[in-house]
């Protein structure tokens, strides 16, 4: 149905490699998010998949079947841009429509599967209106009406949260992973924000300067992140690093840490350190600890903890949670 | 324009503005209706009086009045047609990424520079010319009989030779709206299974609405009044008197001020009765 085989695909644009030649597997059905700092090709990588970009090398396979010179309209997919990239001109029933039309449907098919979209996206009542008259939540529900009505065999999202307030954002989180769970349809999304990819992934493929750094699902990732990118790229807030003596205590060149597999302890811990700024959020506080030797570490507390700033406290973290890496950087098992 | 204090210093410094403008526009007009009325022939006995709406009757029973107006509809119409048609076209092509694009586009924006006397005479003298012009000679490397342009084909020269000095307008309107339409946009229409073509149709064009509308509008204008080129190469002959040209020949020729001032009342009401045409059936582009 949808599966996605990338088979060595690397893309350069002139001379800059912006995909190194790498292997992907996503099978029929799954979610995958890819994610990465801004220019890590995570973006360019689902054009290539979307046809939008040719391939420099390699090969892309849907069901089997290799489309890497196939034109993007012809390869089954629909996308979801991060503009919406919505007609202007056209109301809300014709933007849907659109992909329908293009294909020379009969108008009362097109008619009965805009308004079962319109229906499942709670758009009935905006179907005439233009793109300009609705919220950027609607308008973001309005590409997702246009992407499902072709029923394609695969969705891809081009960081489409990344326009909509912070509670929008969570609101349409939910609501995508809910759609995906009704379609059961492959989805392709991608995202800069770890949170995004935690949430809804069922598989997350972390990218970096082009390059696959490690493929899992959510949990794998946290807990066990292949390197020092990953490690620090997942998890939020993201995870302490120590280097020297701290380090070598642990048989390893850096050593990483959870702020929520620290323990506070008023004095006896491992290590000590006086309290910098406090991020208190209610359910959580972290604690900016500057510790001797090894510097700022984010600690998670509960949200009652009483302390302040310039305390001194006394840290120590999990020894079964700490995670180290080698010299270049590769997780040590 | 929050208080009222900046709104009367907001009127204050408006005012110069708004009387040059008004007297710009309401001296001369004035000025027309005031002779309009009158008998005034300079050469023969001056102004003798009032006359009423004597020159009002006489300038539209003239013979040459109706095919005057018909002249200048064709031309604005023709000229309109071609430059946006064109315009389109040409601002499609300069937006595809191409080598010495920069070079190509002033080029293409260069006619637009040449004031309209001087393009007529080029395309009179170099292109046209029955003789040795070059379409003439072109004509001949074919063995075909040279075409006397401005007398065989004045009115399609006329519009040619307009057209030519318009299109680098309309390209460069309609360029600038192109590069302002969202990549995004013909991405996804054409993830949604839209052939190029298509994509013009639904996307494209819908997005340059407005500029062409901008484009008409402006254009319509300047080309009711259009007078050079017809003045430099056929003199109003041949079938290419537009109403302009003939409100001159009234004035200057015949040395009828009144007249001619009649003529000019008419010109106002035609150029008012086609905007009114053109904003009812463009202008609803400009809202939204």
């Amino acid at each position: 149905m949808g599966g996605i085989t990338l088979s060595q695909v690397s893309k350069r644009f002139g001379t800059t490699e912006v995909i190194r030649p790498l292997d992907l597997e996503i099978n029929d059905g799954e979610f995958v998010v890819f994610v990465g700092p801004s220019g890590c090709g995570k973006s360019t990588l689902l054009r290539l998949i979307a046809g939008l970009e040719d391939v420099s090398g390699g090969a892309i396979l849907i069901d089997g079947n290799d489309v890497s010179n196939t034109p993007p309209a012809k390869r089954g997919l629909a996308m979801v841009f991060q503009s919406y990239a919505l007609y202007p001109h056209m109301s809300v029933r014709k933007n849907i429509a659109f992909p329908l039309k293009m294909a020379g449907m009969n108008k009362a098919e097109i008619a009965k599967r805009v308004d079962h979209a319109a229906h499942i996206l709670s758009l009935t009542d905006y179907l005439d209106r233009r793109p300009g008259q609705l919220s950027g939540g609607q308008r973001q529900r309005v590409a997702i009406g246009r992407s499902i009505v072709r029923e394609p065999q695969a969705f891809l999202f081009d960081e489409p949260l990344s326009n909509l307030d912070a509670a929008l954002r969570g609101n349409m989180r939910l609501e995508i992973s809910e759609l995906h769970q009704n379609l059961k349809t492959t989805m392709i999304y991608v995202t800069h924000d770890q949170v995004e990819a935690m949430t809804m992934a069922y598989k997350i493929v972390v990218l970096q300067n082009g390059v696959i750094e490690q493929v899992g699902t959510p949990l794998e990732l946290y807990r066990n992140p292949a390197n020092l990118f990953v490690a620090g790229f997942i998890g939020s807030p993201s995870m302490n690093f120590a280097t020297g003596l701290a380090a070598e205590k642990y048989d390893a060149t850096t050593i990483g840490f959870r702020p929520e597999h620290l323990k506070l302890f008023a004095e006896g811990g491992d290590w000590h350190g006086t309290v910098g700024v406090s991020e208190r959020l209610g359910s959580d506080t972290f604690l900016h600890v500057n510790i001797d030797g090894i510097g700022q570490v984010t600690v998670r507390s509960d949200g009652d903890i009483d302390i302040r700033y310039g305390d001194t406290v006394s840290v120590t973290p999990d020894p079964a949670r700490i995670h180290r890496f080698d010299a270049s950087g590769v997780a040590l098992q | 324009m929050a208080t009222q204090q900046s709104r009367s210093a907001a009127r204050l410094m408006m005012a110069p503005a708004v009387v040059l403008l008004l007297g710009w526009m309401l001296v001369p007009l004035s000025m027309t209706l005031y002779f309009s009325f009158k008998k005034y022939l300079p050469l023969r006995g001056g102004d003798l009086g009032w006359v009423g709406f004597e020159n009002y009757s006489r300038f539209v029973s003239s013979s040459a009045f109706w095919p005057s107006v018909q002249t200048t509809l064709i031309i604005v119409g023709s000229v309109l047609l071609i430059t946006v048609i064109f315009g389109v076209l040409l601002a499609l092509l300069l937006d595809q990424p191409m080598w010495g694009q920069g070079i190509v586009r002033i080029l293409v924006i260069a006619p637009f520079f040449v004031m309209p006397t001087v393009s007529a005479l080029v395309w009179k003298n170099i292109f046209m010319d029955p003789v040795n012009g070059l379409f003439a000679h072109l004509w001949r490397v074919f063995g075909a009989e040279p075409v006397q342009w401005l007398s065989q084909a004045s009115l399609p020269s006329l519009i040619m030779i307009v057209s030519w000095q318009w299109l680098p307008f309309a390209t460069l309107i309609l360029l600038t709206a192109i590069q302002s339409l969202d990549s995004e946009q013909l991405e996804a229409a054409e993830m949604d299974g839209a052939s190029p073509l298509k994509r013009f149709w639904y996307i494209i064009l819908p997005h340059l609405g407005r500029a062409i509308t901008i484009v008409i509008l402006i254009q319509t204008i300047f080309l009711l009044a259009v007078f050079a080129e017809i003045f430099v190469t056929t003199g109003g002959a041949f079938g290419t008197k537009t109403l302009t040209y003939l409100i001159f020949q009234r004035v200057l020729e015949s040395q009828n001020v009144g007249l001619g001032s009649a003529g000019g009342v008419y010109a106002i009401i035609l150029a008012n009765i086609i905007a009114l045409f053109l904003m009812r059936i463009v202008g609803k582009n400009l809202d939204a």
